[in-house]
């Protein structure tokens, strides 16, 4: 089996499902020449009315696809980060999520808006941001946060045939640097299933996308400390696999949350408070978050790796719970 | 009907009063006859539903098409089976333009379980995608993205399909006209936009809004033809959609079709209307309501008598009534339904089923 970065997995999840599936199509900003490597060669393969490059209009995007997938389409969008999604928010929230509910059930919208979130490329304020809980507090959305190259490729295959708008964060760091076994043939990851990443007894560590990466380097760190950390990958977080989250809490008595995303009113928030509601007498210390802080994302390389959790602040937070 | 041209950057405005042609575009008598009937399923559909919101029968927000009837039934009345329109919120004029039966709309107005959307709509949301109706909208602007998209799913699958696409003068100064009809203009997709103008957007005055005196004009930035019409006209509004709709079909591209109109009523049910005059309004009733001009022009064709017109106004005024009366008999969506279809597939948490 192949090792595969996290964009070659994207791609080969692209590739297919547009060979097995003439609806499916992709539209996005420079998607031919693909800055991030993603769609690279489907171009050549699929042609322009497969693989549509677009002016710099995301809401010409946004809408485009809601229209298509009304007519019959399977699209796939690409905003290259997920800021540039801000300009398109009508079409996303009040148009794609809401027209299903709107008219009485008809509408059905197979739609994939695929999008890069998450720090430590330098890029700033304006091209860094973590906005999934945005996504997940508006109904009629699916959103998706694949940390490893196999649940990218098997996510995003689900993803695409699925026949609802799904927001699909992939992460910009993760695209080259994320790299493990991708099989060559079709399979999918379903919806709403966590990934136990690794099981232990006395604390749960909750990681989104790529700090699910730190997480597990937080709990090799505490292992040696002999705190055995069970570390746990939502995967989507709409719907979410709440089942598996409250059962490793019922047995670790404590959980950390880890994400990219700002603390307050991230999405951190919500499993602290599904968290308490279903496991409250569980519970042998508050539930701790470990996310950015509240402030825009630095250029400085310093300051933002200073922004992003770190293993070491994970574990710090593992240990404060475990006195 | 005016053509802009980009070497024409000032066009005289169409607006004022009618000056109908007599230019029957070959359709038939029976066509002609239809889309009278049309017209006046959509005025006396409004006609009532003004005056059950005023006694309290319906609520929510609701904008009267009345004045503007000419627009939706002309353009259309150019399209063929499959081709698609996005709406507005203005939009039930174009829901019975595309043949949406009266009784599931006015039971929509009404929040009944009978309703197109079942009551989860409302006046703001008609929708039947059966009847090639995507939706109408309550977002100003949003269509135009849209309806581009159903063209782009025409033009990938080589479907020979049109949408059209409604909007107001409010619209053309929103960011997605820009990036909807660029976009179009540069796959030279087949969609045709077409511009409402009736004058206000909500309360604003187009003259106050749009420093242009034709919205067409704009059509010249996206390289694409301009054109201009008498929407009261709806002979002229009909020629204009379809020669633009062949255009499309053929592969050409989109026009820019602007429609001047007048809007009858407020802007919604309840306006109180501090914007204008009574006297502009009265002027507009006199000159250029659409049912009286067709009225004259099917007359003077000698393809129907006063008495022939009366009786279909008969026969439109019980449609009406019994779809008055199917709504109000109709019931309350259940409690149950209040969290279905929130997705396809997947209960309210989207989780799958």
């Amino acid at each position: 089996m192949a090792v595969l970065s996290v964009s070659q997995a994207l791609n080969m999840a692209l590739r297919e499902e547009m060979g097995r599936d003439d609806r499916v199509f992709m539209i996005g900003e420079d998607i031919k020449d693909s800055t991030y490597g993603v769609t690279r060669g489907l171009w050549d393969e699929f042609g322009p009315k497969r693989v549509i490059g677009t002016p710099i209009s995301e809401i010409a995007i946004a809408g485009a696809v809601l229209g298509a997938a009304s007519v019959g389409m399977r699209p796939v969008a690409e905003f290259m980060y997920m800021t540039f999604m801000m300009c398109a928010m009508d079409q996303v929230v009040n148009q794609a999520a809401k027209s299903k509910y709107m008219f009485g059930g008809k509408a059905v919208l197979p739609i994939v808006y695929r999008t890069m979130a998450g720090a430590g490329r330098a890029n700033a304020a304006q091209h860094t941001q973590s906005l999934e809980a945005w996504f997940a507090h508006v109904p009629g959305l699916k959103i998706v946060m694949p940390s490893t190259a196999y649940d990218a490729k098997g996510l995003l295959k689900t993803s695409i045939r699925d026949d609802n708008p799904v927001i699909f964060i992939e992460n910009k760091v993760q695209y080259a640097t994320t790299k493990d076994e991708v099989p060559d043939t079709d399979y999918t990851v379903p919806f709403g299933v966590a990934s136990v990443r690794r099981t232990g007894k006395d604390v749960t560590i909750i990681g989104l996308q790529r700090m699910v990466e730190i997480a597990l380097e937080a709990a090799d760190h505490l292992a040696e400390e002999g705190i055995e950390a069970e570390v746990i990958d939502p995967r989507t977080i709409v719907p979410l696999d709440l089942d598996t989250i409250i059962k490793s809490v019922k047995k670790t008595h404590r959980v950390v949350i880890v994400h990219e995303a700002h603390e307050r009113v991230g999405f951190g928030a919500e499993l602290v408070a599904q968290i308490v509601q279903h496991a409250f007498d569980y519970l042998d210390a508050p539930p701790a978050r470990v996310a950015n802080p509240n402030v825009p994302t630095p250029f400085n390389r310093i300051l933002e790796n200073l922004s992003i959790p770190s293993a070491a602040q994970v574990a710090q937070a593992v240990r404060g719970l475990m006195r | 009907m005016v053509t802009v041209s980009p070497s024409q950057h000032s066009v005289a405005s169409g607006s004022g009063a009618a000056s109908p042609s007599l230019d029957r575009h070959g359709l038939s008598d029976s066509q002609l006859i239809d889309m009278y009937r049309t017209m006046l399923r959509i005025r006396r559909f409004e006609d009532r539903v003004k005056e059950l919101f005023l006694e309290a029968r319906l609520y929510g927000s609701v904008h009267l098409y009345i004045g503007e009837e000419g627009v939706a039934t002309g353009a259309c009345s150019a399209l063929r089976a499959g081709d698609v329109i996005s709406s507005t919120h203005r939009g039930h004029g174009h829901c019975i333009a595309m043949g949406l039966e009266l009784a599931p709309m006015m039971a929509e107005l009404m929040g009944k379980a009978t309703g197109y959307n079942h009551g989860k709509g409302g006046s703001m949301h008609i929708a039947s995608l059966d009847h090639g109706m995507l939706g109408a909208n309550g977002i100003v602007g949003a269509g135009i993205p849209i309806s581009t998209g159903a063209a782009l799913g025409f033009w990938v699958t080589g479907r020979p399909n049109v949408a059209l696409c409604f909007f107001g003068d409010g619209a053309a100064n929103e960011g997605a006209f820009h990036e909807g009809i660029n976009f179009a203009a540069g796959l030279k997709l087949p969609v045709v936009f077409i511009c409402e103008n009736n004058g206000y957007a909500q309360f604003q005055s187009v003259q106050q809004d749009t420093p242009i005196p034709d919205i067409a004009t704009r059509s010249i930035s996206y390289g694409i033809p301009g054109v201009i019409v008498e929407g009261s006209d709806i002979l002229a509004m009909f020629g204009a959609v379809r020669t633009a709709v062949d255009r499309a079909r053929a592969g050409e591209g989109p026009t820019l079709i602007e429609a001047k109109t007048y809007r009858f009523e407020g802007h919604f049910l309840g306006d109180p209307e501090p914007y204008r005059t009574r006297e502009e309004v009265a002027h507009a009733r006199a000159t250029r309501d659409p049912l009286k001009v067709f009225s004259a022009q099917l007359q003077e064709l000698g393809v129907a008598t006063t008495d022939d017109l009366a009786r279909i106004d008969r026969q439109v005024r019980d449609e009406v009534e019994r779809s008055v009366e199917f709504g109000e008999a109709s019931p309350e969506p259940s409690e149950d339904i209040l969290l279905t279809d929130i997705y396809t597939g997947a209960d309210s948490h989207g989780r799958t089923l």
